[in-house]
């Protein structure tokens, strides 16, 4: 091939896949994870010190959440989900991305412009009230089109793939894409007040009260298990054993997690609602599911453990490398946690409070951030053919403050939680309620605190991180001692 | 295990592998949405249920919009604190024409299932306005902006939305809406019909601070109506078994 015929294709020479489009989605999820963290941090302050609200419509805590969640979830998240797919795909499967250049592209601002749709509704007080499905009709309706699109892409590169197998990373964000399909349609159905003249943007779901529970807490828990967990299982599928220089550590574990996992995950949203109105046949099924859940998710985790055999001493040595460990363990952690909490007897006890606000940041900090970072790092120098980042020791640092952030973060929230849940149902001498609901909110002040501040430090290792890819970019390399030769020395003595 | 030999097959043909995913994440989903549907019991046969009237449903749709569900739980659990603190545990009638229902999942602040009729008119107002003027140890943002008029000249194409998803609306309800709404925040002789159709409504101008019907108005309504519709000194133990 020319070059000429190479530069009508939109294809370089150096490497046969579009990776332009990827490079937007990395700046996007940096930059939108930037976002998502700094909500949260503002909404933790809020809960500390609620003058911060500043009695304005657009900045409550109440509408600013919803910003957050989506904020770090679908922008953040979705952003390291669709870059990495686009990238991963290609490569596993020797094929350039189905589609070309312009479906890429729409895939890209299509989901741009969803994100920016839905945080505007939420400022605005647009909202369907469905907690992570917050977004409208028409929004909903704006992501169907654009997640088709996506499936189209992704699905359409495997198909022309050169290569026999299709890679197990793609086994996941496959779960991934088509779950979130099923899920986005089956908890959003609504009929918009508009067709009956009303005004434009609302709607009123279909179902109500108990079986509209059921429904929005199937779509809920599947978020976090398709969404947060199957797509970034794909994410360390491919970048753990590519970063490591190892191989997967067990075929056969990979399929029995795969399909344990994505045929469990679907039965677990019922232990959002122990001990409500929902029937005990329900809520009972969802239990024994989520303590089933525990195995095939382990699974993932022994496979994505096991694959640094071998090669553990590059912890000391790549501070990328630890990022992706470190997610792992906090998967096995709040994937252990995850089936403790949804048994009735601790659920009774941890429901309602900051425990479970403690569970998620420990999966979504420790897990899905984590190994985004990972990944993110081992892209930047990839996309902008440096060859390497810019700091080695700016991503220790990154990694370092964002750990201390979380284990203040998990450990302030699960005081909190626990606390709060013991307070509620206290009883004094005489067998009255011993605290009143107001003194258990203002004994959560110096947690509330203590999280906060975490938040703070999670979002400072975002913003370093953030610096380290703008000097990568421009082609800057800091002068630095390797961590290779300290750990000779070291070695040495 | 030989059975994993067949696993190529998924693996290089992308139809199937969708095929696969697809039979295997819808099964759960339908073992536990479909039934609730058909199952009679699971919805108890209680009386006193009702649509919300066209200002309560209103101050629901406040209610939604500013997202309260994010702090406050409406879901008593059947534990004696719970009752003790809140009432009687909640039971899955009382959310039957709640589209979108709002269980909610974080007590940062108190439950709000059975509020209804716990404070007066008055504290409501004064608290949404300024919390901590009321409860200095409160972390809820100031909601004093919900003094704005309400614009309600869309309640006929909300309740026919609703009637559409399934709330038993019927055309008089549908007709007396613009009245209905307007009669709510009045006392005396012109609320017969009101209460009539909606039964143990909440009457009187709730936001003194205005002359005209206010967002504050709709939601104190709503709340106040909140947990109150079954009265449970009458009702048989055996109807929510």
């Amino acid at each position: 091939m020319t070059n000429a015929s190479l530069a009508a294709t939109g294809l370089t020479e150096d490497t046969p896949y579009f990776d332009d489009v990827v490079r937007k989605f990395v700046i996007a999820a940096v930059f939108w994870g930037i976002v998502g963290f700094l909500m949260g941090d503002f909404i933790a302050w809020e809960l500390a010190f609620p003058s911060l609200n500043m009695d304005l419509p657009w900045t409550t805590f109440s509408r600013l959440r919803p910003v957050h969640t989506s904020g770090v979830i679908f922008a953040f998240g979705g952003n390291v989900l669709l870059g990495t797919s686009f990238f991963v795909v290609q490569r596993t499967c020797r094929a350039t991305l189905f589609g070309g250049r312009a479906l890429g592209n729409f895939v890209f601002w299509g989901y741009q412009l969803f994100i920016v749709q839905a945080a505007l509704g939420y400022v605005l007080g647009v909202t369907q009230g469905r907690e992570y499905a917050e977004p409208e009709w028409y929004t909903d309706l704006w992501l169907t089109v654009v997640w088709v699109a996506y499936l189209v892409a992704f699905s359409g590169t495997l198909y022309k793939r050169k290569e026999p197998h299709i890679y197990v990373a793609n086994w996941f964000y496959m779960a991934f894409i088509i779950t979130i399909a099923m899920l986005h349609l089956g908890n959003n159905l609504a009929v918009p007040t508009v067709i009956f003249g009303g005004t434009w943007w609302k709607s009123y779901s279909l179902y109500s009260g108990v079986q509209d529970a059921m429904t929005q807490w199937w779509y809920g828990h599947n978020a976090v298990g398709f969404f947060l967990t199957a797509g970034f299982l794909a994410i360390m599928y491919y970048f753990v054993p590519k970063r490591a220089q190892r191989p997967v550590y067990s075929y056969r574990l990979s399929i029995v997690h795969f399909w344990a996992l994505i045929f469990t995950y679907i039965w677990a949203g019922p232990h959002h609602l122990h001990y409500t109105a929902l029937p005990d046949w329900a809520q009972t099924l969802g239990m024994t599911f989520s303590v089933i859940l525990w195995m095939p998710s382990w699974g993932g985790m022994i496979n994505g453990l096991m694959t640094l055999s071998g090669a553990w001493e590059k912890l000391r040595t790549d501070p990328v490398i630890r990022f992706l460990v470190t997610s792992i363990a906090f998967y096995g952690m709040s994937t252990f946690e995850g089936p403790m909490m949804s048994i009735k007897a601790v659920n009774s006890l941890s429901h309602y409070t900051d425990w479970g606000i403690g569970h998620v940041h420990s999966g979504s900090l420790g897990w899905v951030a984590f190994v985004s970072f990972g990944a993110l790092y081992c892209l930047v120098p990839v996309l902008w053919k440096r060859k390497s980042l810019y700091s080695m020791r700016l991503v220790s640092y990154h990694f370092w403050i964002s750990t201390i952030g979380i284990v203040l973060y998990i450990t302030a929230m699960w005081i909190s939680g626990i606390m709060q849940g013991l307070m509620w149902r206290a009883y004094d001498n005489l067998g009255f309620l011993q605290y009143s609901f107001v003194e258990t909110v203002a004994a959560m002040h110096p947690y509330y605190i203590i999280r906060a501040t975490g938040g703070a430090l999670f979002l400072t290792g975002a913003l370093i991180m953030a610096y380290n890819f703008i000097r990568t970019i421009k082609g800057d390399v800091r002068d630095e001692v390797p961590y290779e030769a300290v750990a000779v020395a070291n070695a040495r003595g | 295990m030989s059975i994993l030999k067949h696993h190529a097959k998924l693996e290089t043909n992308v139809i199937l592998l969708m095929v696969g995913i697809l039979l295997t994440v819808i099964i759960g989903g339908l073992v536990e949405i479909l039934p609730l549907f058909t199952i009679n019991s699971t919805i108890e046969q209680v009386d006193g249920i009702r649509p919300y009237s066209p200002l309560e449903q209103y101050g629901r749709d406040i209610y939604v919009r500013e997202g309260c569900y994010l702090c406050h739980s409406q879901m008593i659990r059947p534990f004696r604190d719970e009752v003790e603190r809140y009432g009687h545990y909640s039971l899955a009638a009382e959310s039957m024409y709640d589209h979108p229902f709002q269980w909610g999942s974080k007590r940062t602040g108190p439950d709000l299932a059975r509020v209804g009729g716990k404070y007066t008119n008055d504290w409501h107002t004064r608290h949404l306005s300024d919390p901590r003027a009321v409860v200095p140890e409160s972390v809820m943002p100031a909601y004093g902006y919900l003094h704005k008029v309400l614009s309600y000249d869309d309640i006929a194409a909300r309740m026919k939305t609703l009637r559409v998803v399934g709330v038993p609306y019927t055309d008089d309800d549908i007709a007396n809406a613009m009245a209905d709404l307007e009669a709510q925040t009045t006392e005396g002789a012109g609320t017969d019909a009101l209460l009539q159709r909606y039964p143990k409504a909440s009457l009187g101008k709730k936001d003194k601070t205005s002359e005209k019907i206010t967002e504050m108005d709709a939601l104190v309504a709503y709340l106040q109506v909140l947990g109150t519709m079954v009265d449970f000194s009458t009702m048989k133990p055996e109807a929510i078994r």
